[in-house]
């Protein structure tokens, strides 16, 4: 887990990493990214060369294919000194934990990634670690529960942050989710080559989400959210799926 | 290695077609989760004790021959035989040899992984000995014809009145005999109990060997294992080359996380320490030990990028806290060893080659590694297993493609974009509101249980880009 900067080194101008599920996906989960940083008096810079980090060739064991990807990763958010924050933690796992083993035989590339290692954010750890703003939500109508998506949980520590603020926006109407730090069974190409295990893994973690009663499930990954998404509409489940920011954003 | 002549995909389909198999293994993973976290919460230091068993389990591998060495020497100095095995089959010989040299028809045994790696059981039957399994879990096994379904619970894929009926039908138990698990029990103790007094051999597996003393630590927590050592005239422990501590204090680190992330207990409930045969003052024990010390692909292992499986001290704990464990269960991996640590342990020891498709039985959610007690990084090495079955050429060529395509778009930012919206366009084809109900081709495998989202009409990259276009023209 990365510490928070001093409040003294509060930075002013971020790049935003739409990530390329959210870009695709979830325009509008981008926008709300955007607007919450600018809300909180951030100037948000949008690298326009940026397109995918590589974790599906690297998880497919792909490694010449990823570590392509993470080069052209580090050359587009590198030369900006200012931290790169991005609505993933899937993603922000990548960047952090598997770029610099990725990149070692490109020496001048590694040290590049291990310093943008050291400032890329997942938005809601961005905002309460390193903004210190952990009041950044405003109160929203539907009732919601969470659930912490394995990367950023596991892989980045990212915990308390999304929890704080989904408390704050839903209030006494943040429902407890039975296992909510299991996998939905996603994983990236496992849910397509492991489909009948994948698809076991996600009715348990519909079936928990089902019996919270809470109207939105909060997720900090557009992945997850597009899988547990699928799973709901198949099964024609009244229960949505949201991102973090697009609660921030007062949107769900 | 195998355990089923089914292959992969055959055993994932009959294990989700069990429901008494899915409700045993969701009750049992979720105890053994909650048991080693409350055990963990209440151990002082828990995650500083983690490192240090970490950095012990580093430290002995990383001078394995000299601690070998100093255990060997140890052991003989003490009395017992060392044997040396360089593959199961081997090693599965030395026991058998020594069974049939004692003349020994029942040979009783403690709970062993290793055991069951080498294929000991068929061994000794195929050279008219009788091997009994002693521990609970593996008589049950064994009367049952299967292989334990998980390193520290073998049944717990089985229901106890699955139990209940095995006990019938093959040992001829009464309903009284199998009313519940205390009466089940009491059936099973009371045969074991014969087996035992009529051994000449007790063979063992060995939980840490210590190198500095020679000493022989097997833990259990009924007491078969002490019975398996002390009774018979001959015991043999069969050990991987692996499972060395340098010195008692080490032993006593690993037995502080052992049996809480197996069992959540503080200890097990017996720890033996087996230094040597028995003494002339010592009122019991064997008149003969030997020590069975199996590579069996391990010195290669150890020399590979893949060597951190080694530190393993098969506790189990990233079995209970696996997704794809507990919802396929131990047997449909198909390998002695299941799980997480399996799907990294058997294509490492036994090789790739029939073993591809373990590396990609996992979400990577990472729940293996915060359950390991010695940190192993498991999915950093499910991931290296996946990228040498890339080299070896055995990515689908539907993957392949669809990566190198991927990877060169990727770097040509325009390129890409156009490709998200040309790829947006041709899945809108076959959309309904915005969902895709069936998808071709290897893609069906989500749409049997999920709807696909359609991209959006335009990305926020591409609304970005006419906003630029609009602001300076």
């Amino acid at each position: 887990m990365m510490l928070a900067m001093s409040p003294t080194a509060r930075p002013r101008r971020v790049q935003l990493f739409v990530t390329c599920l959210v870009d695709a996906f979830y325009p509008e989960t981008a926008h709300a990214t955007r607007r919450v940083l600018e809300r909180l008096g951030l100037e948000v810079a949008i690298p326009p060369g940026q397109t995918c980090c590589g974790q599906p060739a690297l998880n497919a064991g792909h490694h010449d294919e990823a570590r392509r990807v993470a080069a052209h990763f580090v050359d587009t958010f590198a030369p900006d000194p200012a931290p790169v924050v991005a609505p993933s933690g899937s993603c922000v796992d990548m960047v952090v934990h598997q770029f610099p083993a990725l990149l070692t035989n490109d020496p001048a590339r590694a040290a590049a990634a291990r310093d943008l290692a050291a400032r890329t954010y997942e938005l809601s750890q961005f905002i309460v670690d390193v903004l210190g703003d952990d009041e950044a939500a405003v109160p929203v109508e539907p009732s919601l529960t969470y659930h912490a998506c394995c990367h950023g949980l596991r892989g980045l520590g990212l915990d308390r942050q999304p929890r704080a603020l989904v408390g704050q926006a839903g209030g006494a109407n943040v429902r407890p989710l039975d296992e909510d730090d299991r996998c939905c069974g996603f994983g990236g190409l496992f849910a397509v080559k492991m489909g009948p295990i994948s698809s076991a893994m996600l009715d348990r973690k519909l079936e928990a989400i089902e019996r919270s009663g809470a109207d939105v499930v909060v997720v900090t990954d557009a992945s997850c959210r597009l899988h547990m998404e699928g799973g709901l509409r198949r099964r024609a489940s009244r229960t949505r799926v949201a991102h973090i920011a697009d609660v921030l954003d007062d949107r769900v | 290695m195998r355990t089923s002549p089914l292959p992969f995909v055959r055993r994932v389909e009959q294990a989700l077609a069990d429901p008494v198999l899915r409700r045993n293994m969701a009750v049992g993973t979720s105890r053994q989760r909650t048991h080693r976290l409350e055990a963990m919460a209440a151990l002082p230091g828990a995650d500083a004790l983690r490192n240090h068993a970490s950095r012990i389990r580093a430290h002995t591998l990383a001078r394995l021959d000299e601690y070998l060495e100093q255990f060997v020497a140890a052991v003989r100095a003490r009395g017992g035989t060392v044997h040396w095995a360089a593959t199961a089959a081997e090693a599965a010989s030395i026991v058998t040899t020594i069974a049939v040299g004692e003349r020994a028809r029942l040979v009783v045994k403690s709970k062993s992984m290793v055991t069951e790696e080498i294929g000991l059981n068929a061994a000794l039957e195929a050279a008219g000995v009788t091997a009994i399994e002693t521990d609970l879990g593996e008589f049950v096994i064994q009367l049952a014809g299967q292989h334990p379904s998980h390193i520290v619970a073998p049944i717990m894929h089985m229901s106890k009145e699955q139990v209940g009926a095995l006990f019938v039908e093959r040992l001829g138990a009464t309903p009284e005999e199998v009313v519940d698990v205390a009466a089940m029990t009491a059936f099973a103790r009371r045969v074991l109990r014969e087996r035992f007094l009529e051994a000449a051999v007790g063979v063992s597996g060995v939980n840490f060997g210590v190198a500095s003393t020679g000493t022989l630590c097997l833990v259990t927590n009924e007491g078969n294992g002490r019975l398996c050592t002390s009774l018979p005239r001959v015991h043999v422990a069969v050990m991987g080359i692996e499972r060395l501590v340098p010195t008692l204090d080490d032993l006593g680190v690993m037995l502080d996380v052992l049996a809480r992330s197996a069992t959540g207990q503080a200890l097990t409930v017996y720890t033996n320490l087996v230094t040597g045969p028995r003494r002339e003052d010592d009122a019991d024990g064997p008149e003969a030990l030997h020590v069975v010390l199996v590579d069996n692909g391990r010195s290669r292992v150890l020399g590979s990028e893949l060597a951190e499986i080694l530190y393993c001290i098969r506790c189990g704990a990233c079995l209970g806290a696996c997704p794809v464990y507990d919802t396929v269960g131990g047997h449909a991996y198909g390998s002695v060893y299941p799980g997480p640590v399996g799907a990294v342990a058997t294509p490492a020891l036994d090789g790739l080659g029939p073993w591809t498709e373990l590396p990609h039985a996992s979400s990577l959610c990472g729940a293996c590694r915060d359950a390991c007690p010695v940190r192993l990084d498991i999915p950093r090495l499910l991931l290296l297993l996946r990228r040498q079955t890339v080299e070896a050429g055995g990515s689908p060529v539907w993957l392949r493609l669809a990566l190198r395509a991927h990877a060169a778009l990727a770097v040509r930012p325009r390129l890409y974009r156009l490709a998200v919206r040309l790829a947006g366009r041709v899945l809108a084809v076959g959309a309904r509101d915005g969902y895709i109900e069936r998808l071709p081709g290897p893609l069906a495998a989500w749409t049997a249980s999920r709807s696909f989202r359609l991209p959006a009409r335009r990305t926020f990259l591409d609304e970005v880009a006419r906003e630029r276009r609009k602001v300076s023209p």
